[in-house]
């Protein structure tokens, strides 16, 4: 029997028994698995070849050629998406941030900023944003402000960064909001004031509960940067059509799609694990 | 021991509204240094209310409060700074919960009274030795017992030096074994001259700690006296009705 009595715990032969069948479980259940896939799949591949359009479309969606031939180029458009992402997304949590923060802030001082700052979520929430694309991608330039941008990327970064900080000023606030009043006043009656409970006490574990919503953001303003192609930078959808209408082969695209889903599953791999982990810690 | 020293805090004709409904009806009290005063009363008396109010974390509709001497009722006085001089713990403990045990207790001491890292936490740990949680000091609240974590409470509220402690029910979520330890420090702390204001429904330890016991009843201090007095011959009918219902006393 299994030493339930004195200092050493040697496993009962119960336990042995009960993992032996909790392993054989899971393997079972893995093999299920797989069988299952595979059928899924190759149902999937008979049905889409036994269509009878599928000879053209394969021709015109999965020529082989026309992928090779419309990598490179596409590839080089894809780097561009890359680049403005990685530009918009600090000013997008920055943005937020700020937004959130200045819509906490409870002086009447702030009143005008508080009020301009609810102005703003609400416009750029509501304006879809191929549009704020169009509008911020030419009007800015025909202002002909001096210093004003003309670069279309960067009329990109900061067209996405203002309808995404708007979206992500909103996830901000839910998250100060989902700190316990207790929490705000323990800290003010240590003599902390507004900004010093906001900044130590509330935002740190406001951030730490919407990290999961924030990475779906981005998973999603990964993609809409090639929206930015609708004001003509050559980006990978904007390769991609100008491919596409030289050879009347819609391949480029696909090459396009399978980049901007290469880039996005890690993302959406890493938020899955992140929101686990916080279910986790939130049984404790 | 109380002799005619000036009071700490005045509370004169103290009253506090909440939609239409008074919770606090002209209070009056006044606690001298190092005196502990328990406030006693069935729930909803307005104890905590009155604690909050002292604390400036509620506005009170009338009279006045006094800290040493000052008025701390006055609109214009910085709540801020009253708070700094006054340390308080609640029935739910809300310790910060994405900080160390060390970081809850330095943060008000470095960032309100801007003491420098080292020396905030050479007392803190000070402090943490006395009270039996030297081994805590970087552990995290979610892993520490009831007991622990509402001493770490304490021990944060006291971090600041205080002139005066307000504790609210600070055992009331604890299970009989752990309210021991709670009561143990707070034991401590009279001994070391803290002026302390405490509602509690303990009230054997109201008996045994406090200088004064008030009884709170809808709102109104109903009676204050020494705990022999309040505990074996309270004057009001209704002081011996609670009393009567709480501990089944008999005076
Ligand atoms: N923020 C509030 N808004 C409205 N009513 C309130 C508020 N806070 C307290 N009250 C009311 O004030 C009364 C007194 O509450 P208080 O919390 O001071 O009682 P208490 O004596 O501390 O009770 P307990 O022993 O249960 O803690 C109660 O009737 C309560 O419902
Ligand atoms: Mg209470």
């Amino acid at each position: 029997m299994g030493g339930l009595s004195g200092d050493t715990w040697v496993k009962s032969a119960r336990q042995v028994e009960r993992e032996k069948t909790r392993r054989r479980r899971a393997l079972r259940s893995g093999s299920v698995a797989t069988a299952s896939t595979v059928v899924f799949l190759v149902l999937l591949i008979w049905l889409l070849t036994a269509s009878p359009g599928w000879p053209r479309v394969q021709e015109t969606f999965f020529s082989p050629e026309a992928f090779v031939r419309a990598l490179p180029e596409v590839v080089d458009g894809f780097l561009l998406n890359v680049k403005i992402f990685l530009i918009a997304e600090p000013l997008v949590l920055l943005v937020g941030l700020l937004v959130a923060v200045v819509r906490s802030l409870k002086s009447p001082i702030f009143f005008p900023l508080r009020a301009l700052a609810v102005a703003y979520t609400d416009i750029f929430r509501g304006v879809p944003t191929i549009l704020v694309i169009y509008l911020v991608g030419f009007g800015l330039p025909a202002l002909e402000l001096q210093g004003m941008p003309t670069d279309l990327a960067t009329l990109g970064v900061i067209a996405l960064t203002l309808s995404y900080g708007a979206y992500v000023a909103e996830v901000f606030r839910a998250g100060i909001e989902s700190v316990h009043p207790s929490q705000r006043t323990a800290a003010r009656s240590l003599g902390l004031t507004h900004g010093q409970s906001m900044r130590h006490v509330v935002l740190p574990q406001a951030v730490r509960r919407v990290v999961p919503p924030l990475l779906n953001d981005f998973v999603s303003l990964q993609k809409d940067t090639a929206l930015v192609a609708t004001i003509g930078p050559l980006e990978a959808l904007r390769q991609a059509q100008i491919h596409a209408s030289g050879t009347f082969n819609y391949t480029p695209y696909l090459v396009a799609a399978l980049l901007f889903i290469l880039l996005t599953i890690p993302i959406a791999r890493f938020t899955d694990y992140l929101a686990a982990r916080t279910q986790r810690r939130r049984g404790q | 021991m109380k002799g005619d020293m000036s009071p700490l805090l005045a509370i004169k004709g103290v009253w506090k509204h909440y939609h239409g409904h008074s919770v606090l009806r002209g209070i009056d009290l006044e606690v001298r240094p190092h005196e502990v005063v328990c406030l006693i009363g069935a729930s909803g008396s307005g104890k905590s209310t009155l604690l909050r109010c002292v604390n400036l974390l509620e506005t009170i509709d009338d009279g006045t409060i006094h800290l040493d001497g000052r008025e701390i009722s006055d609109p214009r006085v910085n709540a801020d700074k009253v708070r700094q001089r006054l340390g308080i713990v609640f029935q739910a403990f809300n310790l910060f919960p994405h900080m160390t045990v060390l970081d809850n207790i330095t943060l008000a001491p470095r960032k309100v009274h801007k003491v420098g890292r080292e020396q905030a936490e050479e007392h803190a740990r000070g402090l943490l030795a006395r009270f039996g949680l030297a081994d805590k000091a970087g552990a995290y609240p979610d892993r520490l017992s009831g007991g622990q974590q509402q001493r770490v409470a304490i021990i944060r509220a006291l971090a600041t030096q205080p002139r005066l402690m307000l504790l609210d029910e600070v055992t009331s979520a604890l299970d009989p074994a752990l309210v021991a330890e709670v009561l143990g420090i707070i034991r401590e702390l009279k001994e070391g001259g803290m002026t302390m204001i405490l509602a509690t429904h303990e009230m054997s330890f109201a008996r045994d700690i406090a200088d004064t016991v008030c009884f709170l009843d809808g709102g109104v201090l109903r009676e204050h006296g020494t705990p022999e007095q309040i505990f074996t011959d309270p004057r009001h009918p209704r002081t011996r009705d609670f009393l009567r219902t709480v501990i089944g006393a008999r005076p």
